[in-house]
């Protein structure tokens, strides 16, 4: 996947012959083996075992073959956990399109600036992903509580404009999807903006200019030349936040609505409450299917932009 | 063409309005003397005053800080090894797999992590006896873990931005192989180590997923009873709290930022003074 064709290196040739290169590989190789790989194995064997009041909570079955699928089949015929699928995909989807339609205009505006403004500006869109995750959440949980000044604001201006019969003595903002989606769009934006401003910067504006000059109006510009030559800035960035998004745990507990649970709440209270292990790995193991495209998708794309750089410019 | 039409400069200046008008009204109240969160009752200290003599949150910053530092090395110094591995060798058994190893975790969602390391530790200690407890120990190998690969990944990129003709050139003056290590390699992937090892301190300092499945009872570290916290409500010693981290997080940005761009000016000013010595 990531070879590359290198001149033989006298260096790299030295390593061979002495115990270091032995040494260089292994260590960080046997730590993730034995820390990474080995708990995603017992996961997926979990997966494919039965629940028990045994300790640890599960048991194989007894004969040949030792495994089976049915913690898979419940996960389509429960309920409970094909709705918290289908919850999880609309809101980590919605998530990144929201962060596409306001990161984009925003990567676009970083690159018309000087590059000292820029580097500022940069930094300002860095500095809220530098300051602690768990924060930004609870910044937002101060706006939206019933007495806070912003929901008292946003109130009385919805009281303005709408019929006294309708009116409201404050916006139901905790505890709603509406919650989850604001806050994971405010916490993830950094991720689209980043790769996005990236490619962007790269574009070449003579392209912008060449168009200009031939009679294209700053629209069809932005339509026909930067759009597609951005995709790539689009792929990384919605990939980066529609990943993580989709398995979030965090926002949905503390802004979220308990009744609709998405599927990180699902594998969490699957093997802390329930205490059904074999359920719990089952659901993991079915949200990295569902995940495992977009991550080969990002890891290609990554790969190609490291192997080529500029080649998209 | 008009560079900077309105609709972006309107856009961009949302976007900034909506990082920061939460985070500001944050600290605006955390000088609030009011009990209640949401109500102003004047300007007041009280509550960073009172922070200081409250051990539980002293407690929790105190472990997350040494876990942190102890991750964060052993980290850089694995992910170092992992990062040399990648970009200068070029053939060894499992390199495929190797470099997979490298990319899953950085875009794995956290809950799966988190939950395979705590049965990972369950089974250990079933079956071996270790470990014991979980506390410190399993969040700092769980942290290493996940920190690892951001450094290995920073420090191949610079590995391979950077010729290896230089070890070469190194190694036809002369030089022995370790010197040559010590001496040119190390030095070039200097600065991609220093930012791996912060990258690394800070992903420790903020994770709370991981942390909270791979710790144990007594060991809380401090987003884990930020997060307990925040579950009851908005309280002002967490108003304050959150301040005092993000002016922390602040200055430190800015001054790796300025030292940074400093150091960019010096190196451009040494290229072009090479090219007027030269011409």
């Amino acid at each position: 996947m990531m070879e590359r064709a290198l001149p033989p290196s006298r260096f790299g040739q030295w390593f061979n012959t002495s115990g270091w290169r032995t040494i260089i590989i292994a260590a960080p190789y046997l730590w993730l083996t034995a820390f990474f790989f080995l708990p995603f194995l017992i996961v997926l064997a979990i997966s494919l075992a039965s629940n028990a009041g045994t300790s640890p909570p599960f048991q194989f079955a007894a004969e040949a073959p030792y495994v089976h699928a049915d913690n898979f089949r419940r996960l389509i015929s429960d309920d409970l956990f094909f709705r918290a699928y289908i919850a999880s995909i609309l809101n980590a989807g919605l998530t990144t399109a929201l962060c596409l339609l306001i990161g984009y205009p925003m990567a676009l505006a970083l690159t018309r600036f000087s590059r000292s403004v820029r580097n500022i500006l940069l930094m300002l869109v860095i500095l809220p992903f530098w300051t602690s995750f768990l924060l930004r959440i609870y910044a937002w949980i101060g706006l939206m509580g019933a007495n806070s000044w912003f929901n008292k604001g946003l109130t009385a201006l919805y009281n303005l404009i709408t019929p006294d019969a309708y009116a409201l003595r404050f916006i139901p903002m905790m505890n709603t999807s509406f919650a989850v989606v604001l806050v994971m769009v405010y916490c993830y934006l950094p991720f689209m903006i980043l790769p996005l401003y990236a490619n962007l910067e790269k574009l070449d504006m003579t392209l912008n200019e060449a168009a200009m000059d031939l009679g294209s109006r700053p629209f069809q510009v932005f339509k026909d030349v930067t759009l597609p030559l951005s995709v790539p800035g689009i792929i990384a960035g919605g990939l980066l936040v529609f990943i993580p998004a989709s398995g979030e745990l965090v926002i949905p507990s503390l802004v979220g609505n308990s009744s609709t649970p998405l599927i990180g709440r699902v594998i969490s209270d699957q093997f802390s409450y329930a205490r059904d292990w074999p359920m719990a790995a089952a659901v993991a193991i079915a949200l990295l299917v569902l995940l495992v495209g977009p991550m080969m998708a990002y890891t290609h794309f990554e790969s190609r932009a490291q192997r080529r750089p500029g080649d998209d410019a | 063409m008009n560079r900077r039409p309105v609709f972006l400069l309107t856009v961009l200046a949302f976007g900034f309005a909506f990082f920061y008008v939460p985070i500001l009204s944050m600290i605006i109240y955390s000088f609030n003397r009011s009990r209640l969160a949401t109500v102003w009752g004047g300007f007041s200290l009280d509550w960073y005053g009172k922070l200081f003599h409250n051990r539980q949150i002293i407690d929790a910053a105190l472990l997350s800080l040494e876990i942190a530092l102890v991750s964060a090395t052993l980290a850089t110094i694995l992910g170092t090894m992992a990062g040399i591995a990648l970009a200068r060798f070029r053939h060894f058994r499992g390199r495929t797999l190797f470099s997979g190893f490298i990319t899953a975790p950085l875009i794995m969602p956290e809950v799966i992590t988190g939950i395979s390391m705590l049965m990972l530790f369950i089974l250990m200690a079933n079956w071996i006896g270790w470990p014991e407890k979980r506390g410190f120990m399993t969040v700092t190998i769980a942290h290493i873990t996940f920190s690892m690969t951001y450094v290995a990944t920073i420090v191949q990129a610079r590995l391979s931005s950077t010729d290896h003709s230089v070890e070469e050139a190194a190694m036809d003056l002369g030089a022995k192989p370790w010197q040559v290590l010590r001496d040119v390699t190390l030095p070039i992937i200097a600065p991609a180590i220093g930012s791996g090892w912060l990258l690394a301190l800070t992903i420790s300092l903020d994770d709370v997923v991981i942390s909270s499945f791979t710790t144990g009872p007594g060991s809380t570290t401090l987003p884990i009873l930020i997060w307990s916290k925040v579950k009851l409500g908005v309280t002002p010693d967490i108003n304050a709290l959150a301040s005092l981290i993000i002016l922390i997080v602040t200055v430190a940005v800015i001054a790796a930022g300025v030292i940074m761009a400093r150091a960019d000016r010096k190196r451009e000013a040494d290229i072009q003074r090479a090219i007027k010595d030269n011409g």
